[in-house]
This record gives C-alpha cells, structure tokens and sequence, in this order.
C-alpha cells in the first residue's frame, strides 16, 4: 500500500457478513480503502460479490458487521447509523453507483440533460443555464455529443447508455463510486472503449472506486488491489498484478487459467 | 360551517338521507383529516374515502370534504371549469340541495362554501369563505416516481430535485414551461403540493389568499389543505421564472381583462370568441354595464343567454 501510504483511509469495513436466511451471501468481509484506490472484486457468480457491494453501498444491511465511511468533513461515521436524510444526501453528492443494466440506473423517460442535471437540482440547483451547461461539458467528457442532450437515453447505444450513466454519477464530483460489472453486456470493442474512459476519468479525478467484475481484464486495467471472492469469503488479497501473475490460491490459479487465450 | 345537525332517530326512519349524505361518524373523521390537514399545510393525509353515489372523477373528494363541513346555514357554491352550469356543476349542486338543503347561489360573494374544479374565481374570496378542491391525483411526484412507498419518503425528507427534473424537462423540450396546469408548488416553504388541475393561472391566488384551502381526492383517499394567508410558492428555474398565461384579447362579451378566458367555437366555419371562464364574473359584468367587442354578435347572444355548455378547450383531466 506504499501508493497511499500516509493518509486515511476513505472507507473501512469491518467483518461485514450477510446470510439470506440460512444461505451465507457474504461472511467476516474485513478490508480499507484509501482515496484515490480502485479496489476489484472477483469471483464467479454466486460468491457473493454483488452482496458485498450492496452492502457497501447501503443498499442491503449487513447481517453483523461495521461498515465507516470519511465524510467530507473528515469525521469517520458508521454507515448503518446515519440517518436516511444523510445518507439518501451521501448517495447523490459523495457516492456514485453505476450499474451493469444502464436503465436501473438512468432515468429513460427524461432527457440525457436531466438525467445528468437530476443530482445537481437534487442538491438545490435552480439555474437551467447552469444545470445545462454542466450536463454539456460532463457529456462531452464521457463522449457523447452534444446535440444528444435533448435525447431520452432510450434513443441510446448499450455503450452510450453506460456512459451517460456514468456522467449522471459523476456531476457532483463523488469521492467513492461504486460500480457492478459495469463492462457486462457491452460488445468487446465497446468495453475496451469504455474501460479507457473509466481509468482516465477515474485518474483524473482521482476517484475511489469499488468495482465488481467477473472479468479479470477489466481488473487487470482499472483496478489497484484485488479480492478474490469464493463461496461468500475472501480468499485472496492482494495488489493486482501480484495475484493475477502470481496466485497462490489454487481457486486463483484455476480463475487466471481459465481466461481464454485469443 | 358551524355545528352540523344531529339527526335525530325518526328521520332515519323515515328512509331520509342523514343531512348532507354522509352520516356522523364519517363526517367526524374528515373533519379529523382536515384538522390534521390544516396544521401541516400542504401535507396529503390519508382518510377513508368513502364510495359516492357518483362516479370517481366527478369530484368525490370534493364532495366529502363539503359535506363534512357543511352546516345549515351555509350557501353552497358549485363551480365546474369556471362555470356553474355545466353538468358537473349541476349535478353536484343538486345533490347537496336534495340532501343537505342548503341555499345554493351562483354568485361567488354570496356564498360561504365553494366546491370547484379546475378554476378560482377571479374575485377574490374572503376570510368567511371556504373553498373547496376536487383533485384527480394529489402526488405530484406521481409521473415522476411511480411507487406510493417512495414517494411519501421524498416528502418525508424534502428531497424534491425531481420536481426540477420536469421542468427541466419541459424547457429543454419546448424553450420554456410548458406546465399550464397542476402547476407545483411549494406551500409553506416545506411540502410540495399539486394544487389540483387548475390552470397555473390561478397559481397566484392561492398565494396567501383569506379564505381557507380544503383539497379532496376521493379515488386516492387523501385530503390536504392550505389555511389562509399561507404563502405559496410556484416552483421554477432562477433564469426562468415562473410565468402565467396571457390572453392577447378582453373577455369577448364582457370585455374583461387579465382574466382567464375559454374558446367558444361559433360555427363550423372557423368562429370563434373567447369569453371568461368564470361565468358568474362574466354575467356580473355584463349587468354593470361592461360590454365585449362581440356581446351585439347574434351567436355570441345566443351564448350569453342560454350558457357555454361544451364546446370547450384548454385543460382536461390528466
């Protein structure tokens, strides 16, 4: 962790464990995350992964555990303990969650401008003139032209779509994004297209970012450090290069070995 | 108004209605939700709407709200698009002749309670009065957030950037707000609130206005409530404000100005004339003295002395 070494930690998550009545979703999750990490979470479908994120994220209590986020004004609070006001206020200033199905995270009825404006008026914008010229420049910087501003996303490519989902979550400069497969669906030429937008906007703004993926390409390009999820428990953990070249979980080695090799 | 009469055993008896339609108890537990109404302004509260011996959409809400608050000495005013003539008018003034008893008037300063949906009158009401919505949809999140559960949630914590979200919608669509009614608004500073399907026209006097504002929505079970001289606020953008309609011409048979006008189609040859909505302002006029440009016009007498039925634009229920 020398990259960070020195500062706080942004997020830090305590055993955090969920079951589904008796079925385990996640169990004893322990990690911290500094500002400006991106942090993968890999394993197959079932392990547990999107749980963890939903967790994180305040979309799923955890069963036991502590979840203690930095807010802005530099006091560590427990999630689980704010009240719904702040945390509704958190998700849409401070947080960005961008889904793997663009439509749960859009609103498809409004213009690509709304739906990149919503968060601003959310936080008490009320000058059009302005709202719209921020939704301009942040469509611009997720390329999308200008003259789709007045577009339902619904006029949209699968790929566009992501993007304007992410330009959405980004308007408010966010510290923490969360993101659940955010490269699925997306034909192979759009996803690298993609991946290299997020990692610019990600190093430029120097966002944090909890990424949930199957796919240990997308890891290998965005992520800083990686977990390794099987059955609801961390496995392995460790920078990415690290465990992608060198795993030393025999359920690692089988996952990096089963990467089809074009 | 005041006390509502106990009726006594043998009227039920006699197969009469209880006064006023509704019985006691019911009227006991509207009058409870107005309260609570009235001491959070702008605040949807849930009652147990009743079924009326009429279809949802002619203003069930409405109805129970007039008939828990009416009195024997009260005089009923019923007004339908502005005007007290046409069949939702009628048939609700009727219903509350027949069963309540209560005088009813046409003119708007005669009378203590007046029911209406979509219009206020253009004369400004006092404090003696109470006028009484019927509305379709009280959520005005509602198109925008399908679910009840969230929606009360974003009321609950003020979180209404969604509201914008529309107007947003609405400039970036057609260069300006296209809202012309169920115009949003902001009541007291805290809830945002549809004041019913009335034209954004008469945004303004809900603003602080004497007389104390009671909305009924029957098919949704809440009523809310605006008490006098509450200020209410006209949502909008900074750079765009919040504008009301203008009509280029007066009234054309009384010849009133800054009032609200229908079009009244003549002929099938493309007449047409624009005459205020309210009727009972527009026949006041008239008797002063106050004449249009097309009150001598023989289709615009024939209208004038049998009444605009029909044959209306403008706002129609979402």
């Amino acid at each position: 962790m020398n990259l960070f070494h020195g500062e706080d930690p942004l997020l830090q998550v305590h055993n955090v464990t969920r079951y589904y009545g008796d079925r385990v979703g996640c169990s004893e999750v322990s990690f911290d995350l500094w500002p400006g990490e991106v942090l993968a979470i890999v394993g197959e479908s079932g392990s547990g992964k999107t749980t963890l994120l939903n967790c994180l994220s305040t979309r799923l209590a955890p069963t036991a555990g502590a979840i203690e986020y930095r807010m802005r004004d530099g006091a560590m609070r427990n999630l689980y303990q704010l009240s719904e006001a702040e945390r509704r206020l958190l998700m849409r200033t401070d947080w960005g969650f961008v889904h793997q199905n663009a439509a749960d995270g859009l609103r498809m009825n409004v213009s690509a401008g709304a739906n990149v404006g919503e968060r601003l008026m959310a936080v008490g914008a009320r000058h059009y003139g302005n709202i719209r010229s921020t939704a301009d420049d942040w469509l611009g910087r997720v390329e999308i032209d200008s003259d789709r501003i007045d577009d339902d996303p619904r006029s949209f490519s699968g790929g566009m779509r992501q993007r304007l989902q992410i330009a959405r979550n980004l308007v408010t400069q966010p510290r923490l994004v969360f993101m659940d497969e955010p490269t699925g669906g997306l034909d192979v030429s759009v996803q690298a297209r993609l991946l290299d937008l997020l990692r610019r906007l990600v190093a430029d703004l120097g966002l944090s970012v909890v990424i949930v993926t199957h796919d240990l390409a997308v890891a290998r390009l965005l992520s800083h450090r990686i977990m390794v999820m099987r059955h609801g428990n961390v496995i392995e953990t460790g920078l990415t290069d690290q465990v992608l070249d060198d795993p030393r979980e025999p359920y690692t080695q089988l996952l990096v070995s089963s990467i089809l090799q074009v | 108004m005041t006390d509502t009469a106990q009726i006594p055993d043998s009227v039920y008896e006699q197969g009469e209605y209880n006064f006023a339609y509704l019985d006691e108890q019911t009227k006991r537990m509207i009058r409870r939700a107005i309260l609570k109404g009235i001491a959070i302004p702008g605040y949807q509260v849930p009652f147990a709407s009743r079924e009326m011996p009429m279809p949802y959409g002619w203003g069930t809400g409405g109805v129970q709200v007039t008939a828990a608050i009416l009195g024997r000495d009260d005089c009923l005013k019923m007004i339908d698009q502005g005007s007290d003539d046409t069949t939702n008018a009628v048939s609700l003034r009727g219903f509350f002749e027949k069963t309540a008893e209560v005088r009813t008037t046409c003119e708007t300063a005669e009378a203590t309670i007046i029911q209406t949906r979509h219009r206020i009158p253009e004369k400004p009401l006092t404090g003696d009065q109470i006028l009484v919505f019927q509305v379709p949809i009280p959520e005005p999140l509602r198109f925008l957030e399908p679910r009840e559960t969230e929606t009360r949630k974003m009321h609950a914590l003020e979180d209404y950037g969604l509201m914008h979200v529309k107007l947003y919608e609405d400039i970036a669509k057609n260069g300006h707000i296209a809202t012309t009614y169920a115009y949003p608004v902001k009541v007291n500073d805290r809830y945002v609130m549809d004041p019913s399907p009335t034209p954004k026209f008469d945004n303004p006097k809900i603003d602080r206005m004497a007389a104390l504002q009671l909305y009924g929505a029957g098919r949704e079970k809440r009523i809310y409530a605006i008490p006098p001289y509450t200020k209410v606020k006209s949502l909008d953008f900074e750079d765009y404000p919040f504008e009301i309609q203008k009509f280029d011409k007066p009234c054309g048979l009384c010849g009133a100005e800054n009032v609200y006008l229908d079009e009244v189609i003549l002929d099938d040859r493309g007449g047409r004339m624009f005459v205020c909505s309210d009727s009972d302002y527009c026949e006041e006029r008239r008797a002063d003295g106050h004449l249009g440009p097309m009150a001598a016009d023989p289709a615009a007498a024939r209208i004038s002395s049998t009444g605009i039925d029909g044959a209306k634009t403008g706002e129609t229920v979402r």
